[in-house]
C-alpha cells in the first residue's frame, strides 16, 4: 500500500512538469498580452513593462528561469496587479475555494447519495423516480442559474439570507455551498444509484440476503462499500473540479476565492497567475485522484487483498 | 477454475442475442420508451425545422421586442422581437448535434482509453492515467482561445473541443470499472483459457462496466449542450443570429425577472431532453443487466 | 445518515435565523454612521497612481491622493487642490502653481513642490512602464523623456521655484491643461515611503499596502481585502478636512452587473456603477426611483478597416453608416439610455458641437451601395462584424445585422471574441468592421479628432490625411479664440467624416443606481466623482 503511494506521488512530479511547460508555452501563443488594453500602449512603454516582467528575454530563458522560482516555491509576480505575488494571492484566494468547495461536496454527498441509495432500493418504482427526479433538477440548473433564482428567492423576496460576500454576514456561505454543491449532487446520485444496483445483485449480497441479514445491514456493511466505488472515483476529480470551477458561484456571489483569480488570470493574460494556479491545482488534482484510488481500494475488498499481497 | 466459472464463460450468450434481448426488456420499460419517444419526437423535429419553422429565426420586430406568449407567437418573443418558439426549434438543432457527437467522441475516446488502461494495468496504466492527469490540469480557457486562432471558428472543432474535454472522467470512471471487473471469477476464468484480450474487453468487461458508462453519458450531454454556451462566449461556438438552448438558457438567465419565458421554454426544452435521456438510459442499463435480468 | 441530515438542516435553519436577527443592512448602518457603501465595478489593480489604469482605480485613488487641482462635480471647472491658485501667462505657455501651506501627506509631512517634480519624473520614466504617461505630454520635453530621447529630466517643463511654488513650462498652448491635473498619473507620491521599499521606478513594491500607504488626499486607506472590499476613512490631515463629510467608503470589487444590482436590492450598496440593460425599464417605472441616467463624453462606433474590400471604397463604408436606424436601435434594445451619434466627438464637448454627416437615410444609402456596384445588395461579397464578448454588444450587432439586412440587402455576419484576443485582432487590423468605444481622458475635442491621425495608435481604420493631422496637431492649438480653435475642429470632423473610417452609433450614458440618501453627488459629463462634496443623509 505504501508503496502504491510512493509510486503515485513520484509519478506525480513528471505530471507537474508537463503541465507547467505545456503551459507556459501555450499563454505565450495565445493571441493577446497582459499589457493590451482597451487604449493603445505606447511602444515605449510596452518595451518598458516587458523589460520589468522578464518578457524581453528569449522563451526558453525566461522558461529557465520560471522553473528556477517554482523550484523555490516562488511563483513570480502577478501582472495584473503590481507588487503583488502569485503566492500571495493563491493563498488569500484558497482557503476561501477550499472552505466553500468542502461544503459544495458536502451537500452533493449527502443529497445526492442519499437519494441514489433510497433510489437503488426499490429500482422502477416511486421510491427510485422521485428521489432521482430531484437530483436530476440539479443537472439542468447551472450555477449561473440555480445561483440567481435561489438568491432571487432567499435574498431579495424572503429577505432570509444575505445575496453576497463570504463570511461578512452571518449566512451567507448557505447559498452558495448549495448552488454549487447542486450540480454534484446529482452526478453523485446517478452514480452512487447506478454503483449500489450493480452492487445489491452480486453474489455475495445474495449470500447475505440468503443468510436472512437485515436488509438495512446489507445495504449499509456490503452494498454501501462497493456501491459507492464510482462515487469515490468520482470524488477525486470533483474536488479538483470545484476548485477549479467555483468561479461561477464565487463572481455570483461576490465571494473572494481562487476560482476567481484562476479565470480571470486567464483573461487579463496574466501570464505568471495562470502558471501559477494551474501549477497549484494540478497538483491538487494528482493529489486528489491518488486520494480518490486510494480511497477506492480501500472500498473494493478484492482490489485490497491485492494490495495486502505486494 | 472451478466448473462454474467455465459454465458461465460457456453461457456468455453471443453479441447479437445479447443486444436482441437486450431490446425485448426495453420494450417492457415504459419510462424508457417514453423517454425514447421524446427523444425521437425532438430529433424529428429538429430534422424537420426549416420547413415547419413558424417565423424565419433572424426575423426580427423592434418595436415588438421581449412579448410574452400570445395567439402570434406562442412562447413569447425576445427582446428582438424574435419568435422564441422558432429560436428554440433551430436552437435545438444546434444542441442535438453537439450534445450527441460529441458526447460520442468523448465516449469512444473515454471508454478505449480506461478500458485499455484498466485491464492492461502496471506502467500502462500509470503512464495513460497520467497523461489524464496533465489533461485535467491544462488551463481549459487558454486552450479552446488557441483552439479558435489556429483552426477559426466551426462547429466540428466546436464538437471536438468539448469531446476532448469530456472524455477524461468518462476513462477515469471506465477505468476503474473494468479493474473491479478484472478480479472476479469469470474475467479470471477467461483469461486462463486463454480467450483473446480484445475478445475479453469486448466481450465481458464492456458490456459488464456499461451500468455506470451508460449513466455518466447520459449527464454528459447536458452538461456539454450547456458547455457549448461557454465555448460560444469565447468565441468558437455558434454565432447569432444562429442559437442553441445552451446560449438562450444563459440569455433567458440574464433577464429572468423581466422576461421569464425566455428562460422558461429553453430551460424546459433541455430539461425534457435531460429526463428523456435518463430513463433511456437507465432502461438500456437495466435492460443490457444479464445478471439482474433474472430477478 | 438521516441524523447528519437533520442536523444539517438544524444549523441551515439557526443560521436563517441569526442573519434575520443582525437586521440592520450596510445602507441603515452606512447613514448612521457616515459611511458610503459603494459598488466599485472591479478589484483595483494597485493604488499606485503612476501605474494603474481604469476607472475602479481612479475613484480609489482619488480619495486617497490630489493633484494640483480638483474637478467641482457640478460644474467640472478645475478648483484649488494641493494648488491654492495658479497664474498663466499671456501666450499660455507657463503656469505658476502656488501650493497650499496648508497640504500635508497623511504621516504629517508638508506637500512640498519638490514633491511633484520627483513624482512627474517617476510618472515619466521609461523604466517604469507607466501607461498613462501621455497625460503629461503637454509638458515641454515630457514626452522626449518618456520615451527616452532625452535624459536629463531637468530640461523637462517643471521646475520647483520654492517650496511652494511651482513652474510648468508646456510646448505649445493647451486649453484642457488644468484638467489634466486632476488625473492621477499627475498626482504626487511621497518620496521617503516608496524609496524605504525600493528604488521610485520599481513596480513590485509593498508601499500601497494598508501599513504603509502615504497619501495626501481626503482620505486615508484603512483595510485592503483582495475581491472583497476596499476601506478609506476620512483624513485627519488633509488641508481642506473640514469640508469632508464622509467619515468613510467602503469600495466593493462589484464586477458582475446583477450581483451588484442584487446588492444594491438587499440595501448592501448606496450606489452602483451600472445597472443591468433590462433592469432598466422596471427602475425608470419606479416612484423615487433610484435610477440616474446622465450623458457620458464617450463615443460607441464601428471602426471600418478603409485598406480592405468591400470597405475600401468609401461609398460602400456611407452607405453603411446612412442605412441604420440609431433612434430605433436605441429605443428598443437599449430602452432609450443613449443618444444616437452622427460624428466621432459628443455633442456639446465644452460647447463645441461636432457636424452631422451621417444621418439615417435609406434611399441616399440605397444609391450609394448601387453606385458602388451592389444594386440592392446584388454581387455583396459579405461583411464580418467583430465584437468582443459582452451582452450589449452582441445585442446591438444583432439588431444592427437584420437593419442592414432589410435597408440594404446584404449579409453581415457576426463573430464575437473574448477580450484579449478581440484586441489583437483590432491592433492588427485583422478585421473588416468592429466594434469600439472612446471615452474622453478630458472634456475637449482635441482628445477624440487624434485618435484618427495617421498611424495613431489607437487609429485602428488606415484613415490618413495629412491635411486633418495638421488642423488637428497645428493649426488648432495656435487659434487665439475658442471660436477659432472650435471652427478648425469642426473642419477637421467634417474632413475625417466624409471620409467615413467609423460608424458612430451612440453616445455614451452613464447608469447608476443611487439610494436617495446619497446628497452631493451630481450627475456630469465625466462620471467624475469627487467624494469631498458627498453626504448621507437617511431619509425618514
Amino acid at each position: 500500500m505504501w508503496r502504491f503511494i510512493g509510486i503515485r506521488l513520484l509519478q506525480a512530479i513528471p505530471v507537474i512538469i508537463a503541465v507547467v511547460t505545456v503551459t507556459f508555452f501555450l499563454v505565450r501563443v495565445a493571441p493577446g498580452g497582459p499589457f493590451d488594453g482597451e487604449k493603445a500602449v505606447m511602444p515605449e512603454v510596452k518595451a518598458a513593462l516587458e523589460a520589468q516582467y522578464r518578457l524581453d528575454q528569449p522563451m526558453l530563458q525566461q522558461y529557465a528561469a520560471y522553473m528556477g522560482d517554482l523550484a523555490r516555491g516562488d511563483l513570480g509576480p502577478s501582472f495584473k496587479y503590481p507588487g503583488r505575488s502569485v503566492n500571495e494571492l493563491i493563498a488569500a484566494g484558497l482557503p476561501v475555494t477550499a472552505e466553500l468547495g468542502l461544503y459544495a461536496l458536502l451537500v452533493a454527498v449527502i443529497i445526492g447519495g442519499l437519494a441514489g441509495v433510497i433510489a437503488s432500493l426499490k429500482p422502477n418504482t416511486a421510491q427510485d423516480y422521485i428521489p432521482m427526479s430531484a437530483a436530476m433538477i440539479g443537472i439542468c440548473m447551472p450555477s449561473f442559474l440555480l445561483g440567481p433564482i435561489l438568491l432571487l428567492v432567499f435574498g431579495i423576496y424572503l429577505e432570509w439570507l444575505p445575496v453576497s460576500g463570504w463570511g461578512d454576514i452571518p449566512g451567507d456561505k448557505i447559498l452558495p455551498a448549495i448552488t454549487l454543491g447542486s450540480t454534484y449532487a446529482a452526478y453523485i446520485a446517478r452514480l452512487s444509484r447506478a454503483g449500489m444496483l450493480e452492487v445489491l445483485n452480486q453474489d455475495y449480497i445474495r449470500t447475505a440476503r440468503a443468510k436472512g441479514l437485515p436488509e438495512w445491514q446489507i445495504v449499509v456493511k456490503h452494498g454501501l462499500r462497493g456501491g459507492m466505488i464510482p462515487v469515490v472515483a468520482f470524488l477525486g476529480p470533483a474536488f479538483a473540479g470545484v476548485l477549479a470551477g467555483s468561479f461561477v458561484v464565487e463572481t455570483i456571489f461576490q465571494i473572494p476565492g481562487l476560482g476567481r483569480f484562476y479565470v480571470q488570470a486567464a483573461f487579463n493574460r496574466d501570464y505568471t497567475m495562470i502558471l501559477g494556479t494551474t501549477v497549484f491545482l494540478s497538483t491538487l488534482i494528482v493529489l486528489f485522484n491518488l486520494l480518490s484510488d486510494i480511497l477506492a481500494a480501500w472500498m473494493n475488498p478484492r482490489l485490497r487483498a491485492q494490495f495486502g499481497k505486494r | 477454475m472451478n466448473d462454474q466459472a467455465i459454465n458461465m464463460i460457456a453461457q456468455a450468450p453471443p453479441g447479437s442475442s445479447l443486444w436482441r434481448d437486450a431490446w425485448h426488456r426495453l420494450k417492457r420499460n415504459r419510462l424508457a420508451l417514453f423517454g425514447l419517444a421524446v427523444l425521437s419526437f425532438f430529433i424529428l423535429i429538429a430534422l424537420l425545422t426549416p420547413w415547419i419553422a413558424p417565423y424565419g429565426y433572424a426575423d426580427q420586430n423592434l418595436d415588438l421586442g421581449a412579448s410574452p406568449p400570445s395567439a402570434e407567437h406562442w412562447l413569447g418573443t425576445d427582446v428582438f422581437g424574435r419568435d422564441l418558439l422558432t429560436q428554440i426549434m433551430y436552437g435545438g438543432r444546434i444542441s442535438l448535434a453537439v450534445g450527441f457527437v460529441a458526447t460520442s467522441v468523448a465516449l469512444l475516446i473515454g471508454v478505449t482509453w480506461g478500458a485499455i488502461a484498466g485491464y492492461v494495468g502496471g506502467r500502462v496504466d500509470a503512464a495513460m492515467m497520467r497523461m489524464v492527469d496533465i489533461l485535467y490540469a491544462l488551463p481549459f480557457m487558454i486552450f479552446i482561445v488557441l483552439l479558435m486562432v489556429v483552426f477559426g471558428r466551426n462547429l466540428i472543432l466546436l464538437f471536438l473541443a468539448i469531446g476532448a474535454v469530456e472524455w477524461l472522467t468518462m476513462a477515469r470512471i471506465m477505468r476503474s470499472q473494468v479493474q473491479t471487473l478484472r478480479q472476479q471469477e469469470f474475467v479470471e476464468a477467461a483469461i486462463s483459457i486463454g480467450l483473446p484480450a480484445s475478445t475479453i474487453v469486448r466481450r465481458h468487461l464492456i458490456p459488464n462496466a456499461l451500468g455506470p458508462i451508460i449513466v455518466y453519458t447520459t449527464l454528459t450531454i447536458p452538461s456539454v449542450m450547456l458547455l457549448e454556451a461557454f465555448l460560444s462566449f469565447l468565441g468558437l461556438g455558434v454565432q447569432p443570429p444562429q442559437t442553441s438552448w445552451g446560449l438562450l438558457i444563459s440569455y433567458g438567465a440574464e433577464t429572468m425577472e423581466e422576461y421569464p419565458w425566455l428562460l422558461i421554454f429553453p430551460g424546459l426544452a433541455l430539461t425534457l431532453t435531460l429526463f428523456s435521456l435518463n430513463f433511456l438510459g437507465d432502461g438500456l442499463r437495466d435492460a443490457l443487466d444479464v445478471r439482474g435480468a433474472g430477478d | 445518515m438521516a441524523f447528519l441530515i437533520r442536523s444539517f438542516f438544524l444549523a441551515v435553519s439557526a443560521l436563517v435565523l441569526a442573519s434575520c436577527a443582525a437586521g440592520e443592512s450596510n445602507v441603515e448602518s452606512g447613514n448612521r454612521e457616515g459611511i458610503l457603501h459603494y459598488g466599485n465595478g472591479a478589484e483595483p489593480q494597485g493604488l499606485d497612481p503612476h501605474i494603474v489604469t481604469g476607472v475602479p482605480e481612479n475613484h480609489i485613488v482619488s480619495a486617497l491622493f490630489e493633484g494640483l487641482t480638483s474637478k467641482n462635480p457640478y460644474t467640472l471647472e478645475p478648483e484649488p487642490g494641493v494648488a491654492q491658485r495658479w497664474e498663466i501667462s499671456d501666450d499660455g505657455l507657463v503656469y505658476i502653481f502656488h501650493l497650499n501651506p496648508e497640504a500635508r501627506w497623511s504621516n504629517g509631512d508638508t506637500v512640498v513642490a519638490a514633491d511633484f517634480v520627483w513624482s512627474w519624473q517617476r510618472a515619466l520614466s521609461p523604466v517604469m512602464g507607466n501607461q498613462n504617461a501621455y497625460m503629461l505630454f503637454p509638458v515641454k520635453n515630457a514626452e522626449e523623456y518618456a520615451t527616452g530621447k532625452l535624459e536629463n529630466f531637468n530640461e523637462v517643463g517643471i521646475r520647483a521655484i520654492d517650496a511652494h511654488t511651482l513652474r510648468i513650462e508646456l510646448n505649445a498652448p493647451t486649453p484642457f491643461f488644468l484638467q489634466l491635473l486632476d488625473h492621477y498619473s499627475t498626482f504626487p507620491v511621497h518620496r521617503p515611503t516608496l524609496e524605504k521599499f525600493g528604488k521610485g521606478t520599481d513596480r513590485f513594491t509593498p508601499w500601497t499596502r494598508v501599513e504603509n500607504l502615504v497619501g495626501n488626499g481626503p482620505f486615508v486607506l484603512t483595510e485592503w481585502k483582495l475581491n472583497r472590499r476596499i476601506k478609506v476613512q476620512r483624513s485627519p490631515t488633509y488641508w481642506d478636512r473640514d469640508k469632508v463629510r464622509l467619515n468613510g467608503v467602503v469600495f466593493y470589487p462589484t464586477e458582475n452587473v446583477a450581483t451588484e444590482e442584487r446588492m444594491f436590492r438587499a440595501g448592501q450598496l448606496h450606489y452602483t456603477g451600472t445597472i443591468p440593460l433590462d433592469k432598466i425599464p422596471v427602475y425608470k417605472a419606479m416612484e423615487n426611483s433610484p435610477y440616474v441616467n446622465a450623458p457620458y463624453l464617450g463615443t460607441y462606433y464601428y471602426l471600418l478597416n478603409t485598406q480592405a474590400a468591400p470597405l475600401d471604397d468609401v461609398r460602400v463604408r456611407k452607405a453603411l453608416a446612412k442605412s441604420i436606424n440609431r433612434r430605433q436601435l436605441i429605443d428598443s434594445v437599449m430602452h432609450g439610455i443613449n443618444e444616437p451619434a452622427y460624428s466621432i466627438t459628443p455633442p456639446d464637448t465644452l460647447g463645441y458641437f461636432p457636424p452631422k454627416l451621417l444621418e439615417y437615410d435609406v434611399d441616399l444609402a440605397r444609391q450609394l451601395l448601387a453606385e458602388a456596384g451592389y444594386p440592392n445588395g446584388e454581387g455583396w461579397p459579405g461583411l464580418e462584424l467583430l465584437y468582443n464578448t459582452h451582452e450589449a454588444h452582441r445585442k446591438i450587432a444583432v439588431a444592427l445585422q437584420q437593419m442592414w439586412k432589410d435597408t440594404l440587402n446584404i449579409d453581415i455576419t457576426l463573430a464575437n471574441q473574448e477580450w484579449k484576443v478581440y484586441l489583437h485582432t483590432v491592433d492588427q487590423m485583422n478585421f473588416q468592421m468592429a466594434r469600439r468605444g472612446w471615452i474622453g481622458d478630458y472634456v475637449d475635442a482635441n482628445n477624440f479628432l487624434d485618435l484618427f491621425l495617421c498611424g495613431g495608435g489607437n487609429n485602428s481604420t488606415g484613415f490618413c490625411d495629412a491635411e486633418f493631422d495638421d488642423m488637428v496637431q497645428r493649426q488648432a492649438p495656435r487659434a487665439t479664440s475658442r471660436e477659432e480653435r472650435y471652427a478648425i475642429f469642426y473642419a477637421a470632423e467634417t474632413r475625417l467624416m466624409e471620409a467615413v473610417p467609423i460608424i458612430p452609433i451612440y453616445t455614451y450614458s452613464s447608469n447608476h443606481l443611487i439610494h436617495p440618501s446619497v446628497k452631493g453627488m451630481p450627475s456630469n459629463l465625466m462620471d467624475s466623482l469627487n467624494l469631498k462634496y458627498v453626504w448621507l443623509e437617511a431619509t425618514p
